[in-house]
């Protein structure tokens, strides 16, 4: 019990007091402080442009972590397969994002991505672009830089999955006639489904707070939580709104997280194998 | 039975000139073996013999680098295993942990693709042979050792293969278990007329299921012989302290159809040793075919070591005078006085015509020898 006590004190200090002094700013009718109302609340729940702030985050969320997980099977198939040098050499190429700090990727896909960067250089050159494109600054870029860089929050926990998984059980479904996509869709995987939820709640809640990618890959024209957050609160200095922001982004990516937890335990047993 | 089982055929397994080897290392070696249709078979070997390579080329999840597979005549080592008509009952029973006994039953039909009325009626007609239909809603979890075997059989049986392969199916299981199970599987695989397929490295496993067993070691087979022909009459040293008990006495042939022991006397086999005076040779004896008697010409001494009554038999050991190990088995019947370790007992062969007799190996015999019961 005793060693534990600094990391308590730790989160308390750290997260919990905070957290309680978030919720207090936010139960301010003015940025001044003055009046206890739920005012805050209700004007961000009144606001459709608010609102479209939040289910954009969410949706960006779920799109990178749907594109990881389609990512992730088949470069955890690949590996399952592999002799040991190949799979040091995957392990390592699925680290590498992680090694690197956050912003140093982020300018990576800005030199990669910008109008003259290296894509747009290379297809304009090729002469298959007769313009360079937009691709910096926009949703698909993001969600293109997130992918990568959160690919290692996917892939890592689907490989674990993969790999605890009894070869008996693949080889049991070969050995009654099913072929390959039967054997993936009715075994694999329902029983590395843990792996992939796993990784799905890292990378929707990594994505969808993912301040730093998000604003210099969107470059300020996509206005999603973290940004309309620090918007509030530095830009505006409405603190009272940007606490009750922050509390409800925190509350539905949490609840998200727990739902779909909840949601998909019960599908693993559901999966039926017709 | 009234289930209309009669169309159901096993097949007959030939294989020829079977070879296999991982890199460097030969796992099997010139493996030559016939299968009746219906006939069921047990693959009988140590660690590394080759029994599982074996498996797997018959299965299809290995290519044997030589030699030739043949199911009813035709060949099979490029058809891969899920066209084979092949059930496979694995050592874990490998049953998806995520499906219920009906899904995992059905399992095989619905990758036929087969109509779900056929399914429904199929699945019920096999967990009603393996009296598991009271468990058709469960998940295999939920279940002991024995019901999730029945439920692996009942899977494979499910698709109607005409060839079972069962992987050390029984040593997941109590013992006690053991025996029941044993005897339940194998009225179900004749029933279905199956040819069967088992796995083991467990001798009694192999002696109480199979009509015939195959001795396999070091990647060759040593012997196929039924149970009591391997068990009577083994054709090598390694068989006969491999199945069953035994005990291995060295001597020297003196004449004919005499041995002298290291251990002592003389005895007449009573038939011809079929070797030239002189020869180093090792004779195997039963436990059971050997009894206390009185000190007489003919007659092993040997020094007790303890006495280990094992529920119906008890047995003794002791040691010769060369320090070689006996076992003696006898029924427990009243009035046997319990020998006393460190007395001096006198042992007579029962039937000499039971005994084996072999050629003493280069190297040394006691690698054969059992360390205890």
């Amino acid at each position: 019990m005793l060693p534990v006590i600094p990391l308590a004190a730790l989160f308390l200090a750290a997260f919990v007091l905070p957290l309680i002094a978030l919720v207090a700013i936010s139960l301010f009718r003015t940025p001044q402080f003055a009046e206890l109302s739920p005012a805050q609340y209700l004007r961000f729940f009144s606001d459709p442009f608010s609102i479209k702030v939040l289910t954009d985050t969410i949706w960006l969320g779920t799109e990178v972590a749907l594109a990881t997980l389609i990512l992730a099977y088949p470069l955890a198939l690949v590996y399952a397969a592999s002799g040991q040098v190949m799979r040091t050499l995957i392990t390592f190429l699925i680290m590498l994002p992680l090694l690197t700090s956050t912003v140093v990727r982020t300018f990576a896909w800005i030199v990669l991505l910008g109008r003259d960067g290296i894509i747009n250089t290379a297809m304009l050159s090729l002469g298959l672009w007769q313009a360079p494109a937009r691709l910096l600054y926009t949703w698909e870029g993001m969600v293109l830089a997130l992918t990568q860089i959160q690919l290692p929050l996917m892939a890592l926990p689907v490989i674990n999955s993969l790999l605890r998984l009894d070869g008996n059980l693949t080889r049991a479904a070969e050995g009654l006639g099913a072929g390959r996509a039967r054997i993936f869709v009715t075994v694999i995987l329902p029983l590395t489904l843990p792996g992939a939820i796993a990784g799905w709640l890292l990378v929707f809640a990594a994505a969808a707070t993912a301040f730093i990618t998000q604003t210099l890959v969107g470059g300020g024209r996509i206005i999603l939580m973290p940004s309309y957050i620090y918007q509030q609160a530095v830009g505006v200095q409405d603190w009272p709104f940007s606490a009750a922001l922050s509390l409800i982004f925190t509350l539905a990516v949490t609840g998200i997280v727990f739902a779909i937890g909840a949601l998909s335990r019960r599908c693993v047993r559901g999966v039926d194998a017709a | 039975m009234e289930l209309a089982l009669s169309d159901v055929r096993g097949l007959s397994l030939d294989l020829k000139g079977i070879g296999h080897a991982f890199g460097a290392t030969v796992a099997l070696d010139e493996i030559d073996l016939t299968v009746a249709a219906g006939e069921l078979i047990a693959l009988l070997g140590p660690s590394g013999c080759g029994k599982t390579t074996m498996l797997q080329i018959i299965a299809g999840f290995l290519r044997p680098s030589r030699g030739e597979v043949r199911f009813d005549g035709a060949r099979v080592e490029h058809i891969p295993a899920n066209r084979r008509r092949i059930g496979m009952v694995f050592q874990n029973y490998a049953l998806f942990p995520h499906l219920t006994v009906f899904e995992n039953v059905a399992y095989g039909l619905r990758a036929r693709k087969t109509a779900k009325d056929v399914v429904a009626a199929k699945v019920e007609q096999m967990l009603g042979l393996t009296q598991m239909a009271s468990f058709a809603r469960r998940l295999p979890g939920e279940l002991s050792g024995g019901q999730q075997q029945r439920v692996a059989l009942a899977r494979t049986l499910a698709i109607d293969p005409g060839l079972v392969l069962l992987d050390e199916p029984f040593s997941a299981l109590d013992k006690n278990l053991r025996l029941d199970m044993q005897i339940e599987i194998k009225s179900l695989l004749k029933t279905f007329g199956v040819t069967s397929i088992i796995v083991t490295h467990d001798q009694e496993e192999a002696l109480s299921m199979a009509d015939r067993i195959v001795v396999l070691n070091n990647g060759r087979i040593e012997q196929i012989d039924s149970p009591d022909a391997l068990y009577d009459r083994p054709a090598s040293l390694f068989i006969s302290s491999f199945i069953g008990h035994t005990n291995l006495l060295r001597g020297t042939v003196t004449d004919a159809d005499r041995v002298q022991l290291d251990a002592g006397p003389e005895i007449d086999l009573g038939r011809s040793t079929q070797r030239r005076r002189g020869t180093q040779v090792t004779i195997s004896v039963r436990p059971e075919n050997i009894a206390f008697g009185a000190e007489r010409p003919g007659a092993i001494p040997i020094t007790i070591r303890a006495t280990l009554p094992l529920g119906a038999v008890s047995v003794t050991e002791g040691v010769t005078a060369s320090g070689e190990a006996v076992k003696v088995s006898q029924a427990r019947a009243a009035g046997i006085a319990k020998a006393q370790a460190g007395e001096t007992a006198w042992l007579a062969i029962s039937d000499v015509s039971r005994v084996s007799i072999f050629s003493t190996p280069v190297d040394d015999v006691s690698k054969f020898q059992q360390r205890s019961v």
